[in-house]
């Protein structure tokens, strides 16, 4: 019903743009990440894996790209033992509250990154609401120093950020199940634990996967809530990238780490998705 | 762990406490935030003391702030344009045409909303400065513009799924051309998705920071004015400035979820991350 001419009207004008603006970007990072810096500071196009060898060589890269990944790990682990039982509630014991509660999750999560992140800094300082909370009801004497500037800081404030990311695709594939098949398990002599064990849990694994991946590649690139809340013990990787690209000038090192977190990203996408659909049930 | 599912799976009022203690942790931080914007003792210091309106009063004659409330309405304004303008024939082309690299294109358009900023943000910064531009409200426009377009084509998609085909097949039959029948049949019809894409693509510009940070000039955006100043140091009126930010973001959504509702009874607010976890 649509001609060749509409075809092309509608296909290249996107395609053209995403071309430029998205695929030529993407590939820009990785040309760079082969080139060189000359002591003038200027890019120099001549190819070799230099900037590889050097992550390599110096152990702080390493060192950051795993602690990176401890506060991702430990932001999914914690995103999901809030988002699960969020999700599950809603889907299954909300009952007519179930739209209204399913708004209220979701609004922090179009409220600004900043303005979320800012308000644990004001919460988490030694000045900060909680330490004088906690000394005027007596129960502390001195500001804990370790709730700011620290790794935990930026755990919190990540776990927090992200939890309605976990949340919806794990609520989305809750709201997928038949509700026949947890009936037909009732039905049948199991017990409600049972059920969850062998009905919903699994069912509902998909949903699991893309909202642990969702929290987990989100807070490894993050580098705002490092920079403000995380101190020297909280940076993560791409801190050093920001830096490469600031005042250290070397976007190609910086370009090498960057591409290594996008391979990172991508793959654990692509795991992810691979083990969705082995889990998925349709 | 066993035993609390058990606990949670026999006793439901336990998973509804549950429920309660993850809303309180989801809205203490904000709650808190709107709180110590009318402290007259600082953005710290429990219990808060004498109420005051100053700090509002300080953001209302505060020159620098509203310059980049201004430059970032003017920012997210054009690059809702962009998204919109890609992202409607975006859409029609992954509903109707087939032409190669088809699955590759609708992973690409995904990609920044799933990618950690700081790589999307990066690629683009070489991309503009290897073609020579200074960095500007425009390199930041072009960013949002492009990055947003997923979301743009994302309800416009779903919304061509529910489009009954057969009223553009009568216009065309009855002798409208394309660009009729698209002005006409089509576009009416997705009225509903256009705005609510608008809409979100509007405020997730409003508010992004991670692209901005690398393709900023000498304008600062919003966000980026209230990070400059959170590296010199804290004041009620950040409070305050978010406190504004809040609300209109709350106002965005009870508008986004009204149109929604129009649109199809159940409305699924955050269905662009639920289709990026499905399309990825």
């Amino acid at each position: 019903m649509f001609s060749r001419a509409y075809k092309t009207a509608v296909t290249v004008p996107p395609l053209l743009w995403v071309a430029v603006f998205l695929l030529i970007p993407y590939a820009l990072l990785f040309c760079y990440s082969f080139w060189t810096v000359s002591s003038s500071q200027t890019i120099v196009h001549n190819w070799n894996l230099g900037n590889y060898a050097e992550l390599l060589r110096v152990h702080v890269y390493f060192q950051t790209l795993l602690r990176s990944m401890w506060i991702a790990a430990r932001v999914m682990l914690f995103a999901l033992l809030l988002g699960y039982p969020l999700a599950y509630y809603l889907s299954f014991h909300a009952g007519a509250r179930k739209n209204l509660l399913y708004q209220l999750v979701i609004i922090p999560l179009w409220v600004s990154y900043l303005v979320r992140a800012y308000a644990w800094k004001t919460i988490l300082g030694s000045d900060g609401v909680l330490n004088t909370l906690l000394q005027y009801v007596h129960l502390t004497r001195h500001p804990l120093e370790f709730l700011l500037y620290s790794p935990f800081a930026v755990v919190l404030t990540l776990t927090h950020i992200y939890t309605p990311f976990a949340f919806l695709p794990i609520y989305a594939s809750l709201e997928h199940i038949p509700r026949n098949l947890v009936e037909a398990s009732h039905d049948l002599g199991a017990s409600p634990l049972q059920t969850f064990w062998r009905v919903i849990l699994p069912l509902s694994i998909p949903g699991v996967l893309a909202g642990a991946t969702f929290a987990f590649v989100l807070s490894l690139g993050d580098f705002l809530a490092p920079l403000l809340l995380g101190g020297p013990s909280g940076i993560m990787i791409s801190n050093i990238v920001v830096s490469l690209f600031g005042a250290a000038y070397n976007w190609p090192l910086g370009a090498a780490i960057s591409l290594c977190m996008l391979l990172l990203v991508v793959g654990l996408l692509f795991l992810s998705e691979r083990l969705e659909k082995k889990w998925s049930y349709s | 762990m066993e035993l609390l599912v058990s606990a949670a799976t026999r006793n439901p009022r336990g998973l509804s406490f549950y429920a309660l203690l993850v809303f309180a942790f989801l809205y203490a931080p904000i709650v808190i935030l709107i709180i110590y914007s009318f402290n007259g003792g600082g953005v710290g210091g429990f219990p808060p003391h004498a109420f005051t309106l100053s700090w509002y009063r300080i953001l209302l004659g505060d020159g620098a702030m509203w310059d980049s409330v201004l430059n970032s309405l003017m920012v997210a304004g054009a690059a809702m344009a962009i998204s919109l303008l890609l992202g409607i024939p975006a859409a029609l082309a992954l509903d109707r045409a087939s032409f190669p690299g088809k699955t590759l294109f609708r992973r690409l358009v995904l990609l920044p909303l799933i990618l950690p900023g700081i790589i999307t943000g990066l690629s683009l910064l070489m991309l503009f400065v290897g073609m020579g531009m200074h960095l500007s409200l425009l390199t930041i426009t072009l960013g949002h513009g492009t990055a947003l377009i997923s979301v743009a084509t994302t309800d416009i998609f779903a919304g061509l799924q529910k489009l009954d085909r057969a009223q553009e097949e009568a216009s065309l039959d009855l002798g409208a051309n394309y660009w009729q029948t698209f002005w006409r049949v089509t576009l009416p019809n997705l009225r509903l998705p256009i705005i609510g894409a608008a809409l979100l693509i509007f405020t997730l510009s409003m508010d992004e920071i991670a692209v901005s940070f690398f393709l900023i000039g000498r304008d600062n955006t919003l966000p980026l004015e209230i990070w400059s100043r959170l590296r010199r140091g804290m004041t009620p009126e950040i409070n305050a400035i978010s406190t504004v930010i809040f609300v209109f973001s709350l106002a965005a959504i009870v508008l986004w979820y009204r149109l929604r509702a129009q649109t199809e009874g159940q409305p699924e607010l955050g269905a662009e991350l639920v289709e990026a976890a499905e399309a990825n």
